[in-house]
Formats: structure tokens, sequence, C-alpha cells
């Protein structure tokens, strides 16, 4: 028993036994910290999805634990309430979907201007597009929300999906990106091939990117589908409107006066989904959060 | 590198060529916007009830009226509050977390599951989280009702009456959105220290508490400022969970407005002279922070 436990009692530098114990209770206390943790993180969304499915009635008697029947009869419910809500979800998935795929693409042609061609003013572009990634929407709120109401570009979605083409976050992880996996030397190779350089873009740089722009395309799609403070400035229409102006409006409407059990389903139809799909795809999600912004 | 010279300017050309998207759209959404943002904070316009005032040059009048005002100073009090409320326990935690996840000595198991759930709140929609808080900490909601039922408190706590208590959750809410991502980062920093150095720590003897403090630490300083100051530009920025959850009001009294809860109540109001000038003051502030990154990370990245 102690040759089979021995790897156990010493770490992997052969410390002495002495420090095994302070290990043990090291451990412990990390594992509790982070049992705490899950529950701080998790239990928000535990009680939203029992109260999704109960009724209202039954919401005012207080909490339980456990959840009841009318998940189904609570979402039928704000399928044809006052709030637009399937129309919300749609226009949110044409914005966000848009948006993933015209940032992705684009900021890898960027990244690749700046990767494969040596051309003056290279270096200059390059220190100005970092300069600039830090500079939030926010502050030319003001000029953006004149410059579309002149276009006609109020209650339409171009506003919200074309400027994601010049995103200078995605830049520079797809430039980071190349950095690593996209040798020049391949490129000189399709060039001698007489390859023109549209195709060479497409057909070679596109496909080796493409883990590169799976893992942008999950952050531009969850960052445009959360996104509240720009579309609330530009859709005003009820048939334009995304799923977080709803949640707005659902607020605004004092709807605790209304039915609990609907005020749940609604919020839990705009959380869970985004929840399902991280699961599925966590792993990549959890692992391209370092690699675009600090290099390791 | 292992670039041959015997192509010239004309494949180079396309260099440009491939910037124009890049530069096309931002020019038109972002350098046209922010250009007249600033023009507008030279200007005096906005609604007297029904009446449109301007646009009338006045200079920096704007900004004199913004920086005499009492409600600069205590919006930016808010939103600071409101962020450090946040930010000290998210480095804390971060910083703890990120410690144990690297110590090869600890062997923590689960680590996949720990960090997908920690950083799962940071892709909920704020605004929905927000909305979520209300209704659980509503007089009538399920924390009251289970802060009663195990009899902590005899009658409803009114969560949303209170500032202590509605800054309070605004930062529980940052901090839940942003522990995981710091964690993320922190550790990335730690797994890039040369572990030689451990190794020799531990040979003299060093115990896992000074290994931290003296060698982590230290090492970990630039990625530490990045963390901080790209959380401080981000809670400069924060928005949608006090707008949410207080329904734009910042209540009670006005002591959970941000700084672009002001914003957005001059954009919705029309007074685009103040809009612009606080753009204008945002804009210098989170310029200067951004120098800070761009110095401490960014730069040696240009030269390959």
């Amino acid at each position: 028993m102690d040759n089979s436990d021995s790897k156990l009692d010493f770490d992997d530098l052969g410390a002495p036994k002495k420090s095994t114990a302070s290990v043990t209770v090291r451990r412990i206390i990390a594992y509790v910290v982070l049992i705490l943790l899950t529950i701080l993180c998790l239990i928000w969304f535990y009680i939203l999805f029992i109260n999704a499915t109960r009724s209202n009635g039954d919401l005012s008697r207080g909490f339980r634990a456990y959840p009841s029947d009318r998940l189904f009869v609570n979402l039928n419910n704000i399928f044809h309430g006052s709030l637009p809500v399937v129309r919300g979800m749609i226009n949110s998935l044409i914005v966000a979907g848009l948006t993933a795929l015209l940032t992705t693409y684009f900021s890898t042609m960027t990244a690749y201007a700046i990767h494969a061609f040596r051309f003056k003013g290279r270096k200059a572009i390059f220190v100005f597009i970092l300069a600039i990634m830090m500079i939030p929407t926010q502050v030319s709120a003001l000029g953006f929300q004149q410059l579309c109401y002149s276009w006609g570009l109020e209650n339409s979605f171009i506003p919200l999906i074309v400027p994601s083409i010049a995103s200078a976050v995605v830049f520079f992880y797809m430039k980071q990106y190349m950095d690593s996996n996209l040798p020049h030397e391949l490129l000189e190779a399709a060039r001698i091939d007489g390859a023109g350089e549209i195709r060479i873009f497409n057909t070679i740089v596109i496909p080796l990117m493409k883990p590169a722009i799976a893992v942008q395309a999950i952050f531009a799609f969850v960052g445009s589908w959360n996104n509240y403070f720009i579309p609330s400035l530009i859709l005003h229409k009820d048939e334009m409107k995304t799923l977080p102006i709803l949640i707005a409006q659902l607020r605004a409407a004092d709807y605790l006066k209304f039915d609990m059990g609907q005020v749940y389903a609604m919020i839990a139809f705009s959380i869970f989904p985004v929840i399902i799909v991280y699961l599925l795809l966590s792993r990549y999600i959890v692992g391209g959060v370092t690699a675009g912004s600090v290099k390791g | 590198m292992g670039k041959k010279l015997s192509h010239n300017q004309r494949v180079n050309r396309w260099g440009y060529i491939f910037l124009i998207p890049f530069l096309l759209v931002f020019i038109i959404f972002q350098l046209i916007p922010l250009a007249s943002t600033i023009y507008n904070s030279f200007f005096e316009n906005y609604m007297s009830g029904l009446n449109h005032i301007g646009p009338k040059f006045i200079g920096f009048a704007n900004f004199q009226k913004l920086l005499s005002g009492h409600e600069l100073l205590q919006y930016t009090g808010n939103t600071m509050i409101m962020w450090v409320l946040g930010f000290v326990p998210q480095i804390i935690v971060s910083l703890l977390l990120a410690a144990w996840f690297t110590d090869p000595s600890l062997r923590l198991k689960g680590q996949r599951f720990f960090k997908t759930v920690i950083y799962l709140p940071n892709l909920i929609m704020a605004a929905a989280f927000a909305m979520l808080f209300f209704t659980l900490f509503a007089d009538t909601g399920p924390i009251n009702s289970i802060l009663q039922s195990i009899g902590i408190i005899s009658k409803p706590y009114q969560f949303m009456s209170h500032a202590g208590s509605v800054r309070g959750l605004v930062a529980l809410m940052n901090f839940l959105m942003w522990f995981g991502n710091t964690t993320i980062l922190l550790m990335a920093g730690m797994m890039g220290i040369d572990t030689s150095l451990f190794e020799a720590a531990e040979v003299d003897g060093a115990t896992a508490n000074q290994i931290f403090w003296k060698i982590t630490l230290p090492l970990l300083k630039p990625i530490f400022i990045y963390v901080l100051i790209t959380s401080l530009i981000g809670g400069l920025q924060m928005f949608d969970v006090p707008q949410i959850l207080t329904n734009g009001t910042g209540d009670p009294v006005r002591s959970s407005m941000t700084l672009i809860m002001w914003l957005n109540k001059h954009l919705y109001s029309r007074n685009y002279g103040m809009a612009g000038a606080l753009s204008v003051l945002l804009l210098i502030i989170t310029g200067i922070l951004s120098l800070i990154v761009f110095k401490a990370t960014a730069s040696n990245e240009v030269d390959e």
C-alpha cells in the first residue's frame, strides 16, 4: 500500500512528506472555493429555469426548489403576447449571424494585407489599427446616430452589421494566428503556380484560417447577440427590434404587475439558447479567450 | 524572413487593395462619426420642450458646463464605485484561481468543468442578466422569499430602494461576468513563466506562498496592468447592467447612474451639445488609458 500510494505522498519534485499535509489542505480549500463559485455562477440560472416552469399564481406563493410543468404554457404565452419576441429572435439571429460572417471574413482580409505584403505605410497602418483597438463605440455614438439618421438608416440592420468589417480586435487575433500558422513560403508557391491574389486568399488563406475564424465567429456572434446600446439608438420600429431591446421594454413596462411566469420565460428565452450553444462549443471558446489578447 | 525579393511592388500593391474594406468602413462608420461627435461638442444644440435651440457655435462652453456641474463628478463617482466593488473581488478571486489551476503540486481535477462554469456568465446577455437580477431581487421575488423562509429577515428587503444594495448588485453582476475571463488571462500569463524559476525556488526551500508573492506576482506585472486598465476602460463603459436594473433612472437618487447612462439620456433628449462634450471627455480618458495598455503589451508586437 505504501508503494502504490507513494506517488500521492510526494509531489512532482519529491518534496519531503511534511509538505503533503499542507498540499492536501490547500487542495481541499481550492475545491471548496471552486464549488462555492460554481454555485454562485449557476444558481441564478437554476432559479430562472425553475421559475420559468411555474405559473404566476404558483410563483406568488414564494420560492420552490423544484420545477413545475408550465414551461411550454409560459413560452406559448410570450409568443402570443404583446412583445414581438419571435420576430426579435429572428432579428437577433440575422444581425448576429451576418456580423459574425462579415467581421471574420474581412478581418482575415485586413490581417492578410498586413501579414503577406510589404508596402509603404504598412507598419504605420498596423500601429494605427492597434491604437484604435481600445476606443469604445460609445464615444462616437452621437455622430454615428446622426449619420445613420441622415442616411435613412434608422430602423435598418446595416449600421449594426456593416461596421463590424472594421474590427480592430478581430483583426489583431487573425494577425496573431497568421504569424504562427500561415507561412510565407506557401503563398509564394501558390503565386508561382500562377494563382491570382484574390483566389489565393479565398482558396488557400481562408481554409487555413478556419480554426481562428470559428473562434472569432462565436465571439462576434455572442457580442452582437448581446449588444444593447447601439441597437437601441438605431432600432425603434417594433418589427426591427432585437432581443436586448425587447428585454429593456419588458423592464420598462413594469411587468412585475403582470404574469411573472411569462417574464421568467422571456428571460430564459434570451439566455438559454446561448448557454446551450456555449456548452457545446465551450472547448473552443475558453481556449480562444487568451489567444487574441495577450501572447503567453 | 523567407521572402524572396523577386516579387516587388506589383504583388505588394495587393496589400493596399486588401486594406480597402477595412479603411472604407472605418472611415465611414467610425472616423466620420467621431469627428462629428467632436464637432457637436462645440455647438449649443438641444431641445427645450418642443423648441430646438441651436445649433450655434459656442466654443468650449459645453465643456465648461460639463466640468462645473455636479453631475459629472457624481456619475463618475458612481461608475468608479461600482467598478471598484466588482474589480477588487474579481482580481483577488482570479489570482487565486489562476494560481491554483496552474499549480502542478495541487493537481486539481475537473479544471475543464470549472473553467467552463466560471466563464459562462461572460457570454450571458447583460440586459437579460440584469432583468433576471431585477426579478430575483424584487420585493416579492425568490431571493426575499428564500431569505424570509430561512429566517434571516422577517419582511422583504427592498433591494432596489437602497443605494448600497443597487450598487452591490451591479458590482456582483460585473464580478460574475468578468472573473472567469480574468482568471483565464492570468493563467495564460502564469503558464508563460519559465518553470525553472519555480523549480529553483522549491529546491531552495521556498514555500508555495513565498513563490506566489516573490516570483509569480512580480512576473505577472505586465498582464496585471493589461487586466487592470482594460477592466477600467470596460468599467467606464458600464451601461447595460445598471440601465436595465434601474430602468435607466439610476435610482435611488441617481446613485447608480453611470457616465454612459448619462450620455444615453442626452442622446434620447437630443441634447447633442452636452452629449458631444461628454463623449470627447470619455474619448480623452480612454485614449490615455489605452496608451498605457498599448505601451505595456502591444508595442512589441509591431516589430517583427
